[in-house]
């Protein structure tokens, strides 16, 4: 065993990775829950992600298509999820947890003669210049677009939920949803939209580690991802760029224990394994306790059904 | 367009009215909302639309605005034809509305609550300069930073309002704006509504409070049933000839037999109480003492502590800090099956969710707050005819209008299921009730049949602590008086010894001492 | 134009028959599923639903076997009910279900192989503790500290898996099994087995306890003052605090029956049908139950039949996978979409769809 063969570059370069994929689905969750609504089923979207831009990869040749065939993949389950809770006003909660369910099912039934088969690799970037830095290039500027594209989008979030009109609008549809409509505004339609905006993140989210970070298809291959993100969303307090530290610092455990297990350190692979959920479960107990809704900024029309009224 | 109605006393009357309708006719499954509506309005008017809880007011000026569309009838605008499809259509014609219950956002700072609601973009410096502008010209102070929930009602009022002048409307609809202000904000409202007439605003004013719409408007329509039962002009009236027109036949006062008080009951010392709602007020150092046979009025506008010195006298919730005292000994720790066991019943603000569960039929309410002292269950299990008996006997003893005990609570009108959750209470020999807004969102005649049950509960020597916004409820009802302003409250007063004034003071917090 | 209206009175007859139209409409579109698979709907669905129960060759095995895999889903399912009516989600039974069998496995195996009486009862104690023990952590977390137990409850499913890993690697592993991976069969073990009570029939302990369960708690949803606060506190928690319920006390409790059952319904699927302790042993039992409770209208004589109907598609997924090659997935993805039918449906409880001339 020896710790000194951990290369911090490699680390961090590799937990950027890790983290991306969580990262992306996190986003497109805040977004969707800034509009008021609780959609549980990212883990069933983004395993449908990840088999749908697989197919499209494998059958295409092409990883570009590949990727966005999973946005689409994950967008059009999601349509399921907005039909249920918006029009027929099922309970979110449980509408979620059906859409995981029907998503891993979905996925395994796509993707049994899928196995075992490599994808095309997605071409990395050459970034003159910046990706020849000693360090900080192999540390920053050595990474695939999505990875950039994972922290280009939270920083658009940001700016869409600070600076813009629309932004305004999702906000205040999710924080007063009887306001919302008074003032004219259509709490379904901005509802919906924002739903299918999150079901691609979560679906790229799975193209992402079907076609890159794994790259292969195996079953039930999110494994507790998709819940993740949802903790990683409480976490950041509702706050797009937290979302950047949560997912970094989970991605860092979660390379950290693999590094360690790599390297067989005296301690169970078991007990390794469990660290990235336990670690979830301290961070979502440190968030929750003691701070009120005005600290964190939990929408505050969250997971409540809207019925027009006269 | 032709009209019958003589337009006497007003500015304008010759000219093209601003707003015209004619026929307006909604339905809502089996209730007609509103028949046959007639109205116009002119230029500069300040014209009152008058009716009790019920009436249709409210789905009227929704439909001036764009947020249900009428069955059929026809709305005109300076005789151009007018049919809004949502209220951005309304803001385009400008016609702006502020709410009775305000569409606001309480995490969302002024200027993110202004800029929402607007349809014309601004930069965000010139949108936060003419904020500050227009509510320096027009009396109304705000500041683009603060966060709403953290505003007075009478604040959160003025945001809207700077909302709608931000469009520079030429009709103004205030649906029941006086009621979450207290007598000096009220007095800046109407200097501000009368400023804007006489530029030549129109405004609809919505209330069911008399003296202010003869102190403020012109004219007024009455509805009643759903249909326009009088427009006039209001100073020819007098505030029961209207009262009457409201209601359909005269208002009986309630009648108070007796007044004997007994000993001290509950006696609160240095309370505190913290609000659950992170916008809310908490309750500081509150004293209070309340004699069986007593009716205790609190005043104040809603969202003063009224909620939290609710929860703290029910049981709800434990006080943070300070003693509450029944019959000489301490209650502070129990809960409210506890105290309702003493005898200490209470009946909360919010019917549907709170005194009452929607979704559960009339006999299933009952168990909430009579398990124990009706003795419902035995060994824990639920006796099912005990407790539809018990439905039956409230829905008969207190003329709750609906089928029996099986209907659920969310099918009864609002008059009808505070008649029931007042009823159960009282149904149970309180020695102390504490009831909070009886008479909020309730028709005339139940109004009047829970306050002469509760006068009749004090002179059997029960304590009841009426929590109410209503001020002419208050000094109807109650012995003594006092308001609950920013958590805290005044000494109590015998109503008989009040001026306006000292109610004013009373209610704009300027007695208490800091 | 189409009219939402909410009804005013409770409808029966509506609440029952909303779960057979959903299955109807499962069926309907299960089968154009099988069709686009390239299989005959017909009999597809007739392979799953009708011939575990009829069909001559097949009956005799399959009709215990639905009893078999009924009885965990309908545990869990009870337990898990209650907490759903008082919006306390518990979906981390899966994890509960691991801990029961480890806990109680642990017991059985260190007592190996000397034979007691009291074992089996003492087994079946630990596996219920380990059930509340498991509950218990995302139940007090979200009590003391507002955290969401929906996120605790299910990481702590990854968790427990991870603890069986290690188990039946480790230090739960067969001494005798030559290295492979798993624990010694708890059901050859007399003291510890969970057996058939009247043999051929497949009703074990964990049958008789569930149809006990299914009566106990249905007396205790319906008649007892317990059942009353759990659905009040779904429907208006501040109604129900009225009512002078602690929140938190429920809280606890709805967790505690939810994990205590499925920590039982674990110790009886490795003393029985499991046999043994090891990565694969748990099926998605806690999570299947999710939609049996739902579909039993969270109501324990509903999830009876829902939970027989479950075991119905496992029984009849795997006969259609044996005769007609269907991929597993696709009986998961038919149990999906039940749930989704379902929840479509919901609407009709409460309202009615009216048609109205504008």
């Amino acid at each position: 065993m020896d710790i000194s063969s951990i290369d911090p570059v490699i680390l961090i370069a590799s937990l950027m990775v890790s983290s991306t994929s969580i990262l992306l689905a996190a986003t497109g969750e805040l977004i969707v829950e800034k509009s008021g609504v609780l959609n549980l089923g990212v883990e069933g979207m983004m395993i449908i992600g990840a088999i749908c831009g697989f197919i499209i990869c494998v059958e295409f040749k092409s990883p570009f298509l590949g990727l966005i065939g999973s946005a689409l993949g994950g967008a059009l389950l999601s349509m399921i999820f907005a039909a249920v809770t918006q029009f027929l006003r099922a309970n979110q909660v449980a509408s979620g947890l059906a859409l995981t369910l029907f998503g891993l099912g979905l996925a395994s039934l796509l993707g049994h003669s899928y196995t075992g088969i490599k994808p095309p690799y997605l071409p990395k970037p050459n970034i003159p210049l910046l990706s020849d830095i000693p360090i900080v290039g192999k540390m920053l500027f050595q990474h695939d677009v999505v990875v950039y594209f994972s922290i280009v989008s939270v920083v658009a979030a940001w700016f869409l939920f600070q600076k813009t009109k629309l932004g305004l609008i999702v906000k205040a549809v999710g924080e007063n949803q009887e306001s919302a409509h008074a003032l004219g505004y259509n709490v379904i339609r901005t509802r919906v939209i924002a739903i299918l905006v999150g079901g691609s993140f979560a679906g790229l989210a799975g193209g992402y580690l079907s076609l890159v970070r794994v790259p292969q298809w195996t079953e039930g291959m999110t494994a507790g991802a998709g819940w993740i993100a949802l903790a990683l969303v409480v976490f950041s307090g509702w706050k797009p760029l937290r979302l950047i530290i949560g997912a970094y610092i989970f991605g860092g455990f979660t390379i950290l224990q693999l590094n360690l297990q790599a390297i067989g350190i005296e301690l169970s692979v078991a007990l390794l394994s469990m660290t990235p959920y336990i670690v979830t479960i301290i961070a979502l107990v440190l968030i929750s306790s003691g701070k009120g809704r005005v600290g964190t900024s939990t929408p505050g029309s969250l997971g409540k059904v809207f019925m027009k009224v006269r | 367009m032709t009209s019958t109605r003589p337009l006497t006393g007003t500015r304008q009357s010759q000219a093209i009215p601003l707003l015209s309708l004619s026929g307006i006719t909604k339905s809502f499954s089996n209730i007609v909302a509103n028949s046959n509506i007639k109205l116009s309005l002119n230029h500069g008017e300040i014209h009152a639309l008058l009716g009790e809880n019920g009436a249709g007011k409210s789905t009227l000026v929704k439909i001036i605005y764009g947020l249900i569309s009428a069955d059929s009838g026809e709305m005109y605008i300076s005789n151009t034809k007018y049919r809004p499809k949502n209220p951005k259509d309304a803001r385009k014609n400008r016609i702006g509305m502020v709410f009775q219950h305000f569409s606001l956002f309480n995490a969302m700072n002024v200027y993110e609550n202004i800029a929402v609601g607007l349809d014309d973009s601004f930069s965000e410096l010139d949108l936060r300069y003419r904020i500050i502008d227009l509510s320096k010209k027009y009396g109304l102070p705000l500041n683009p930073n603060d966060v709403v929930g953290n505003l007075s009602a009478g604040q959160q009022q003025r945001i809207e309002i700077v909302r709608c002048l931000l469009q520079s409307p030429k009709l103004l609809i205030m649906d029941e704006p006086t009621s979450v202000l207290n007598p000096m904000e009220i007095e800046q409202l109407f200097n501000t509504l009368r400023k804007l007439a006489s530029e030549g605003t129109s405004i609809l004013y919505i209330s069911h409070k008399l003296n202010e719409v003869k102190e403020l408007c012109n004219r007024a329509t009455v509805l009643r049933g759903g249909k326009v039962i009088r427009t006039c002009n209001i100073k020819d009236y007098s505030t029961a000839e209207i009262a009457e027109l409201m209601v359909g036949n005269s208002v009986k006062a309630t009648v108070r037999t007796n007044k004997i008080f007994g000993e001290t009951l509950l006696k609160i010392q240095n309370l505190y109480q913290d609000s659950e709602d992170p916008y809310g007020i908490s309750i500081k150092n509150l004293n209070l003492e309340i004699k069986s046979g007593q009716i205790l009025g609190i005043g104040g506008v809603s969202g003063n502590g009224q909620e939290e010195l609710m929860t703290a006298l029910s049981g709800e919730l434990k006080p943070k800090k300070g003693k509450i005292l029944f019959n000489g000994s301490l209650i502070n720790s129990l809960n409210s099956e506890e105290r309702r066991s003493l005898g200490i019943f209470s009946a909360p603000e919010e019917r549907l969710g709170h005194a009452a569960c929607p979704d559960m039929t009339l006999s299933d309410n009952v168990l909430i707050t009579c398990s124990k002292t009706a003795n419902l269950t035995k060994y824990g299990f639920i006796q099912k005819d005990l407790t539809k008996n018990l439905a039956q006997n409230i829905i008969s003893k207190f003329d709750v209008r609906t089928k029996d005990f099986s209907s659920l609570a969310s099918s009864l009108s609002g008059g009808n299921l505070q008649k029931f959750v007042v009823g159960r209470e009282l149904l149970q020999n309180p020695k102390l009730l504490v009831i909070n807004q009886p008479t909020w969102g309730v028709d005339a005649a139940a109004a009047n049949f829970i306050r002469q049950a509760i006068i009749n509960l004090a002179e059997a020597g029960t304590a009841v602590i009426i929590i109410s916004q209503d001020l002419d409820e208050l000094l109807e009802v109650s012995d003594d008086f006092t308001a609950l302003v920013s958590g805290r409250i005044s000494n109590p007063r015998p109503v008989g010894d009040l001026g306006l004034k000292d109610i004013g003071e009373m209610m704009s917090g300027t007695l208490l001492d800091d | 134009m189409i009219e939402i209206v909410p009804r005013t009175q409770k409808s029966n007859l509506i609440s029952a028959t909303i779960p057979i139209m959903a299955v109807i409409l499962t069926m309907l579109f299960g089968g154009i599923l099988f069709w686009s698979l390239g299989k005959n709907p017909f009999e597809t669905i007739r392979m799953i639903f009708w011939d575990p129960l009829m069909n001559e060759t097949f009956a005799d095995y399959a009709r215990p076997q639905i009893l078999v895999k009924a009885a965990p889903l309908i545990l869990i399912a009870i337990g898990l009910s209650f907490g759903f009516r008082a919006n306390i989600w518990n979906i981390g039974a899966e994890g509960q279900f691991i801990m029961g069998a480890i806990l109680s496995g642990s017991l059985g195996l260190y007592m190996y192989p000397q034979e007691s009486s009291i074992l089996f009862p003492l087994m079946i104690i630990l596996g219920i503790f380990g059930g509340i023990l498991w509950a218990s952590i995302p139940g007090l977390l979200r009590a003391y500290f507002n955290t969401n137990e929906i996120l605790v409850s299910l990481m702590l499913v990854y968790v427990a898996e991870q603890i069986m890993a290690a188990a039946s690697i480790g230090f739960l592993r067969n001494p005798d099994g030559s290295g492979f991976p798993g624990s010694r069969n708890l059901s050859q073990y007399p003291s510890a087995a969970n057996l058939e009570i009247i043999a051929g029939t497949g009703i074990h302990w964990g049958v008789a306890t569930s149809i006990i369960a299914v009566l106990f708690f249905y007396i205790l949803l319906h008649k007892h003052k317990f059942g009353f606060q759990v659905s009040i506190s779904g429907i208006s928690p501040k109604a129900a605090r009225l009512s002078g319920i602690n929140p938190k006390f429920l809280i606890i409790w709805c967790l505690g029956i939810s994990g205590g059952l499925a920590g039982l319904a674990g110790m009886f699927e490795l003393t029985g049908p499991a046999g043994q302790i090891n990565i694969d042993f748990n099926v998605g039992y806690g999570f299947t139950a999710i939609i049996v409770a739902f579909l039993g209208r969270l109501n324990p004589i509903g999830i009876f039949f829902a939970g027989i109907l479950m075991a119905l598609t496992y029984v009849g997924g795997e006969l259609t996978q044996f005769m007609l090659n269907l991929p597993a997935a696709a009986i998961q993805v038919f149990q999906g979409m039940l749930l989704f039918f379902l929840l479509s449906m919901d609407l009709l409880v409460n309202y009615k769809i009216k048609l109205k001339r504008s």
